[in-house]
């Protein structure tokens, strides 16, 4: 092959290469493993880390996945493809990135949908953006301090450097204060308002109103929604929403310490070209058959370079693929199953709680699948006494949230069966 | 690859499912308990299919897809290398996958050794002080490294230094990413060579600029043979530079970033260190910092005390840009992958790509035009064919490598010439593959000049020929009930 190029060594491929800059030496890295050590060095180390039954959300969810996803995800042709740029030997990726649209927008009631994001937080910091490039010189965003922290806080970087203003609108009783929300808008700078269903406190909020308040003020209305509960609750299309954002996370993707989840961003027909990132289209081919193709590029940054509305490149397709398989298999009576199932559990688990005389409430407002509650134990020793008997418990909200040190949110899923339930009651009742 | 037509929900029939799930047994709680006005009217039309339904249309579609496994993907700039099987096996270990972000420390001491070990690999690979593992991806990565150049700027007090300088061959997303974080873009021209004239980017440099952003080699595999004069020249004017990480996969074992005079930089895991590409993501964007910025990397940070890791919220920070601490099913993945390469192996990586790429373009330089002559690194550009007077493009070539079962190179980029056709054969390929890969890109010029007309229809043996992407456009159609 060096003949080929003319050369007679290996290093003459590197005689363009400074010779201050070549590494002289070898990476003080460990040796070469083979695949018997590989398995023995992550069983060793996945020892290190303990696998607990969860009782904790706060934008995490460990939700039921039907076998058969990994299965097919795992196909090489889907896992190790590239970003359909030949479509001809891509329709497998673009067919299912337009399956997942149409559930996307079947789910929030939205027109249009891209092909995915990164997660719900960097999804959600989009919609600021589609916000901000819609409206005409305004530059305000409110954002609820009922949308979850960790959300709150991703949006506020990309605002810092981008340069957009973001203010809380504070919250009540565990919603957000309409009365503080229309209080802001009236400053004619707000360009969008953020707010989320089902909010961090796993309340479902009543917003009625919104849409008109925000609209009067030529804002955009963008809710962050759970896709899962979507299946019961009143979508952002329903609520008025212009632009809905979220995690897909809770449409059965493994915990994962936190990734690989996938964001979904949606919105009315008239914001789609502000719309970041890939979209798939139906066409066809010259001899007419039905056949998808990525469209509408002229929004995205290999075109638009500089003047794109976002940097984003490709999408989170294969958590795409996954979220599509995943409400295939659960279909329109299993998801509802699961906010079902969810929602007893969780109200099981809520009202043994205040029995044990341990626990008060905190709201007083409708929940779903997660909410907090007040406790006089020590919530450390609490803690320590469910992490020893493999049990994770609520999360604890004084983290983020000032005068609520002796608060927890619960979570239960449809994971979650009634033993393990009494099995956590029983345990707290120890401590 | 076999042409399937069906959607999942034209299979759908009333009534079927494919899950199953257990009674809770609690009955005195009902979802029917939500007041009315914050339920949804219509219930969402998803498909009732069994798991048969979904097993038999998923496998048909993937039949449509071409992947890794099923034959070359010479596409530039996006180093599709083979991606061993171990790597999904691990990073689909319960052990890890079950982990909630809010454990304990000590409940997750193992998956912050993994954030730890691979972050402390990436930076001896690269010659930088510190990683953040934070990033979800490639351009992710990117608009965190220029916050960490504003940040750096900004704690400094040094407000003016709003404008980042970036090459007019730089991929989209450099500009994208810059203008995303609130910089102004100015532009470098790129010789005849595709590389950077210091004397070119001696008068852009001023107290308003924040720093450079460069891939080495270039997008059009070029080594930037000035890196050191340029790095000397940012930084005595006070900028900082920025390395895109999208061309580092023939480095490896030859040089680092960092020794170049590189601040920041990242890594797309997905090019560089085997993690699945998907389709399209989840990708994995690390971001290396020198040591006077690791005060400005994302929060949280994974620090090491003894031997127990822990979470850390540093108050200089950029802030957050990821919920937790990112794609963790996909780095998990890299690290298995360096693990497995190790110091002995890893170093072959760079030589042996830069090597097949320098094989195919001496093989076919006499049938494709090659602007820019002599050494390349791990991939090269070619401008269209050698001979273009019979009106076949860059396209009609694309097109016709399918037919033959190859995927196409990268096509129309960059954008420095007009025919391009980009080519990364990396270092997994075997010198078989490229000898079939160069038959056949003869066989194509070959057949471009006797039959072009065949070439200009290509492709004809895939499961759809080529899309009316112009009534895709306008008259778009982007979901099922459209």
């Amino acid at each position: 092959m060096l003949d080929k190029i003319s050369l007679s060594k290996m290093d003459d491929l590197f005689a363009d290469v400074p010779e201050s800059v070549v590494l002289k030496k070898d990476y003080d890295l460990p040796s070469a493993m083979s695949e018997i050590e590989i398995r023995n060095y992550f069983e060793k180390l996945g020892e290190k880390n303990k696998k607990l039954t969860v009782f904790a959300g706060a934008g995490y969810y460990d939700h039921y996945a039907p076998s058969a996803i990994n299965a097919l995800i795992s196909r090489s042709e889907f896992l190790t493809a590239y970003t359909p740029y030949q479509p001809e030997i891509a329709q497998g990726t673009l067919r299912y990135i337009f399956e997942y649209q149409s559930m996307i927008c079947e789910l929030t009631g939205m027109d249009c949908t891209n092909a995915s994001m990164y997660d719900g937080s960097t999804a959600t910091a989009e919609a600021m953006f589609m916000a901000v490039a819609s409206a005409k010189k305004k530059n305000t965003v409110l954002i609820s301090q009922t949308v979850n922290p960790a959300t709150i806080r991703v949006v506020k970087t990309y605002a810092k450097y981008k340069g957009i203003n973001v203010v809380e609108i504070a919250e009540k009783d565990g919603c957000t204060d309409k009365a503080d929300m229309i209080n802001k808008l009236s400053s004619g700078d707000v360009a969008g308002v953020i707010v989320s269903s089902l909010n961090y406190y796993g309340i479902i909020e009543d917003y009625a109103g919104y849409a008109d308040a925000i609209h009067e003020a030529k804002a955009l209305f963008i809710v962050n929604a759970d896709p899962s509960a979507l299946a019961v609750l009143k979508t952002p299309a329903e609520w008025g929403a212009d632009i809905a954002c979220g995690d897909g996370q809770t449409l059965g993707i493994p915990l994962n310490f936190g990734g690989a989840y996938v964001g979904f961003l949606a919105c009315k027909k008239d914001l789609v070209r502000k719309l970041p990132g890939r979209i798939a289209g139906a066409t066809t081919d010259v001899d007419g058959k039905r056949a998808f193709v990525l469209t509408l590029q002229a929004r995205e940054q290999h075109i638009r370079r500089e003047k794109a509305n976002s940097n984003i490149c490709s999408n989170q397709s294969l958590m795409a693929l996954y979220v599509t398989i995943y409400l295939s298999l659960m279909g329109k009576s299993g998801l509802k199953k699961v906010n079902e199932l969810s929602y007893s559990g969780a109200h099981y688990l809520y009202e043994q709680l205040l029995a044990t005389g341990k626990f008060s409430p905190v709201f007083d407002k409708p929940f779903l699948k997660e909410f907090a509650v007040k406790t006089t134990l020590d919530i450390e020793a609490l803690e320590k006494k469910l992490e020893e008997n493999g049990i994770l418990g609520g999360v604890r909200l004084g983290k983020e949230k000032k005068g609520m040190e002796n608060c927890l949110l619960f979570c239960v899923t449809e994971k979650r069966s009634k033993e393990e339930i009494d099995h956590l009651i029983a345990l707290i009742k120890e401590v | 690859m076999k042409y399937y037509d069906k959607l999942i929900f034209e299979l759908s029939k009333e009534g079927r499912t494919g899950y199953t799930l257990p009674e809770n047994g609690i009955a005195e709680y009902s979802i029917k308990d939500i007041p009315s006005d914050l339920g949804r009217a219509q219930e969402a039309e998803l498909p009732e299919v069994s798991e048969l339904d979904v097993a038999r249309h998923y496998t048909n579609v993937s039949n449509m897809n071409f992947g890794v496994e099923t034959g070359f993907y010479p596409l530039g700039s996006c180093t599709m290398k083979y991606n061993p099987k171990i790597n999904d096996e691990i990073s689909g270990l319960p052990a890890f996958t079950s982990l909630h972000p809010f454990q304990s420390e000590d409940s997750i001491q193992g998956a912050l050794e993994v954030y730890y070990n691979l972050a402390k690999s990436l930076s001896e690979i690269s010659g930088l002080a510190e990683y953040t593992l934070n990033p979800y991806a490639g351009s992710h990565g990117e608009l965190v490294g220029l916050m960490i150049m504003r940040q750096y700027h900004m704690k400094r007090g040094d407000t003016k230094r709003t404008k980042v300088i970036v090459p007019d061959s730089a991929h989209g997303t450099n500009p994208a990413s810059a203008a995303v974080c609130g910089l102004e873009i100015v532009e470098v021209k790129s010789n005849d060579k595709g590389t950077i004239n210091v004397a070119d980017l001696e008068p852009l440099l001023d107290d308003t600029i924040a720093g450079i952003m460069m891939t080495n080699p270039n997008t059009l595999g070029i080594f930037e043979t000035e890196i050191l004069e340029i790095a000397k020249l940012v930084h005595d004017a006070g900028g900082l530079l920025y390395y895109d990480g999208a061309n580092l996969n023939p480095l490896l074992g030859k040089c680092r970033p960092g020794d170049m005079g590189f601040d920041i930089m990242h890594i797309n895991l997905h090019k560089t260190f085997s993690t699945p590409h998907g389709g399209g993501g989840p990708g994995s964007g690390p971001v290396g910092v020198c040591a006077k910025l690791v005060d400005y990397l994302p929060n949280p940070r994974v620090k090491k005390d003894d031997d127990r890791f822990y979470l850390e919220n540093g108050e200089n920070s950029l802030g957050s840009i990821s919920s937790f601490l990112g794609n963790f099913s996909v780095y998990l993945r890299a690290y298995v992958y360096i693990l497995t390469l190790g110091k002995e192996k890893l170093k072959y990586v760079g030589p042996l790509a830069t090597l097949n790429a320098n094989y195919i373009k001496e093989s076919l330089k006499d049938y494709y035009y090659l602007p820019i002559e002599g050494l390349c690194k791990h991939e090269f550009v070619f401008d269209g064919l050698l001979d273009k007077s019979t009106g076949v493009t860059t396209l009609d070539v694309a097109k016709r490598l399918l037919d033959y079962g190859f995927h196409a190179p990268t096509i129309y980029f960059p954008l420095l010439f007009h025919q391009s056709i980009m080519i990364e054969p990396v270092e997994t390929e075997s010198l078989d593959t490229l000898d079939s890969f160069i038959e056949i890109m003869k066989k194509v010029a070959i057949e471009a000049k006797e039959d072009p007309e065949t070439v200009k229809n290509a492709p004809y043996s895939t499961p759809v020929r080529r899309l009316d992407e112009t009534t895709a456009a306008k008259k778009p159609l982007i979901k099922y009930k459209d």
